[in-house]
């Protein structure tokens, strides 16, 4: 079985690039040079650089203890939330901000949800020196207000985005019509493994750094480069994308997706894509969609503004249809309990996606001799008001 | 049965207008009352929007109609029993169905490009098809149902693919004046204008009509000077938001535009 895209862009029977016209050339540019690009030994001593001495990579992997405890196995967390700005998002925003410097693009779009990719590309523009522009849904603009000035702050301009509900689905689509309009000297750094080819695969590369280093670090530690299991959540999916990518092919390794089931996967008030979705072509990619039978889009729901995406990357629609992934959820209350637990057992407040990834532990029987790694995807530091307001501590 | 956009297109080659709106917007029976009024007014064709909840390829106009057409609970469903009525109606110009893939992947594409024809169109836009797989999967669908396909093509299209679009073609092509969304807008640039003489000049087979940013006689007659002739969507949207009197207003709004 292949996991890995072809040459057209797909994953089985996802992918591809559905696009406008308008959009072509673009992506097509994009396509035409991503590989060139970030196999050139140049290109990779300069990623490699940023990641190692701006972001602080590798991220630990850390036994941890008292959890691993209290399921009676082995559990490592892959600290992705140590990195700079707080999340695996900055692995990915260098990388493209790298490849638009080669193309010779002089600005930066992006989108985002809960602002977490937007602050990384705010990031790296400042670093790079590069006009920023973020677009975010009006109403995640008020419910992420830190992460907004965060963005200002860096030098940003941060539009709202004003059409259908106001969040990540919208800010996406703001973000794909300011790239129609601007085609020459603009580069759009999507946030996730969505979008159409070769986003998908490229981010997915750039993440893939997180599942390398699993390898090294579990050889290190364990003597045995391959975990029982990895565990990550998925919004859009790039964390996951990055854990699962080198242990695609070691079938032995048991890959669990954690989505967000909201307030249950029946509530209508969820975003469990695979549970819910069926095939559709959102964002410029065939994957799988919550939808209406009439193909609308839902507007889908989660407690983490980075798991409320109507879709997930073509890479999972694929490796659920072949069942090389397990696809479970979490619902906002295990997340949050999860959240908590993890506080107080290891010293760690995750951020409340990663905090889905813990939670869903609880569904598994371990060996006591299983090496589990979860992703921690980020941290929780701008979760806290969503701790607050949930208050069970 | 001839197909009635190719037979337009054999008899006229200057100033067609074909003239774009949302389905089921500003209400849900306004789709039928358009095509009879438009009809009559004497637009050439007929382009019947299918509403879509993510329309990235449109301004705020055409995004709006489509949310209150979604809201008024339109669907692609409603639509072919649409078409019929407005044949039944006795309306005689070529009606083309434009949409993104998503809503017409779910009614199922093959059942739709069937259906579409029977109920009485003549041709299809989905913008967000890649040409193989119209190539590879629906060609012959379309072919044997006497459906003419669309493609568009921007300023940034290469001359290559501009000539495998025109290929692929048929009926016309829809060439999109700007880099941009949809939207009116009052005149055009040098750039856009040299645009369609490198276009009129490529002996292409198929005619193509100029989109985007047309908005009245000056924009409308500018592109025919190019082409077979215009297509106007967006300021025909905010004419219906605001109209009174549908009647006058649309056959004022045609009589204005073809001058």
């Amino acid at each position: 079985m292949n996991y890995k895209v072809n040459d057209r862009g797909y994953y089985g029977n996802f992918g591809g690039a559905y696009i406008p016209e308008m959009l072509y050339p673009n992506v097509e540019e994009l396509r035409n040079n991503y590989l060139k690009i970030i196999s050139e030994e140049g290109f990779k001593k300069e990623f490699y650089d940023l990641l190692k001495n701006y972001v602080g990579r590798p991220s630990p992997l850390y036994f941890a203890g008292r959890l691993s405890q209290k399921h009676s196995t082995k559990i490592y967390l892959k600290r992705e939330d140590l990195c700079h700005t707080g999340s695996h998002k900055i692995n990915n925003t260098i990388g493209q901000i790298l490849v638009a410097k080669r193309l010779g693009k002089q600005k930066i779009i992006a989108e985002t949800g809960a602002g977490q990719h937007g602050v990384a590309t705010a990031t790296v523009c400042a670093l790079i020196g590069m006009e920023c522009t973020v677009y975010m849904g009006k109403v995640d603009m008020e419910r992420q207000k830190p992460n907004v000035e965060r963005m200002r702050i860096l030098g940003a301009k941060v539009v709202p985005a004003l059409s259908g509900n106001m969040t990540l689905k919208d800010a996406t689509n703001e973000a794909m019509r300011h790239w129609i309009n601007n085609p020459t000297d603009t580069h759009y750094i999507i946030g996730s493994v969505v979008g159409p080819h070769p986003y998908p695969d490229m981010v997915a590369r750039f993440q893939s750094v997180i599942s390398e280093e699993i390898k090294k670090q579990l050889e290190e530690q364990e003597g045995n480069p391959y975990p029982d299991y990895v565990f990550a959540c998925v919004g859009g999916g790039s964390n996951a994308a990055g854990a699962f990518f080198n242990f695609l092919d070691d079938e032995h390794v048991n890959l669990v997706a954690v989505e967000a089931a909201g307030k249950g996967i029946n509530s209508g008030e969820s975003a469990a894509t695979t549970a819910l979705g069926k095939p559709g072509v959102l964002h410029g990619s065939k994957t799988l969609l919550i939808q209406t039978e009439d193909g609308q889009v839902i507007e889908p729901y989660s407690i983490s503004a980075g798991l409320d995406y109507p879709g997930i990357g073509p890479i999972h629609s694929h490796l659920f249809e072949v069942g090389r992934a397990k696809f479970v959820s979490a619902t906002d209350d295990e997340a949050m309990d999860a959240g908590i637990g993890l506080s107080k057992l290891e010293g760690i407040i995750p951020a409340v996606e990663s905090a889905h990834a813990i939670a869903a532990l609880d569904q598994f029987q371990f060996d006591k001799d299983d090496i589990v790694v979860v992703n921690l995807s980020g941290r929780g530091d701008k979760d806290l008001e969503t701790y607050i307001r949930w208050g069970k501590y | 049965m001839k197909n009635r956009i190719t037979n337009l297109f054999s008899t006229k080659n200057k100033g067609i207008l074909s003239v774009f709106y949302t389905a089921g917007f500003p209400n849900m029976d306004s789709t039928v009352t358009i095509a009879k009024l438009l009809d009559q007014s004497g637009a050439d064709i007929i382009e019947i929007g299918i509403p879509f909840s993510d329309p990235v390829a449109d301004g705020p106009t055409i995004q709006q109609s489509n949310k209150i057409a979604l809201d008024n609970g339109m669907s692609v469903k409603l639509l072919i029993e649409q078409v019929k009525e407005i044949r039944k109606q006795n309306v005689k110009v070529p009606i083309i169905l434009m949409g993104y893939l998503n809503p017409v992947m779910q009614y199922g594409i093959e059942k739709f490009v069937k259906d579409a024809a029977e109920a009485g169109a003549d041709g299809l836009i989905l913008p967000d098809m890649p040409l193989y797989e119209y190539e590879e999967h629906y060609k012959s669908l379309f072919e044997a149902n006497n459906l003419c396909n669309t493609f568009l093509i921007s300023p940034t299209t290469s001359e290559e693919r501009i000539k495998r679009i025109d290929s692929l073609t048929k009926g016309f092509i829809y060439a999109v004046s700007a880099s941009s969304t949809t939207g009116a807008k009052n005149t055009f640039a040098d750039e856009q204008v040299q645009y369609f003489e490198k276009l009129n000049g490529m002996s292409l087979i198929n005619p193509f009509l100029i989109g985007f940013g047309i908005s009245n006689n000056h924009t409308f007659s500018k592109a025919s000077e190019y082409s077979a002739g215009a297509i106007v969507g967006s300021a025909f949207i905010n004419l219906l938001k605001d109209s009174k009197d549908l009647d006058t207003d649309i056959l004022n709004f045609v009589k204005q535009l073809k001058g």
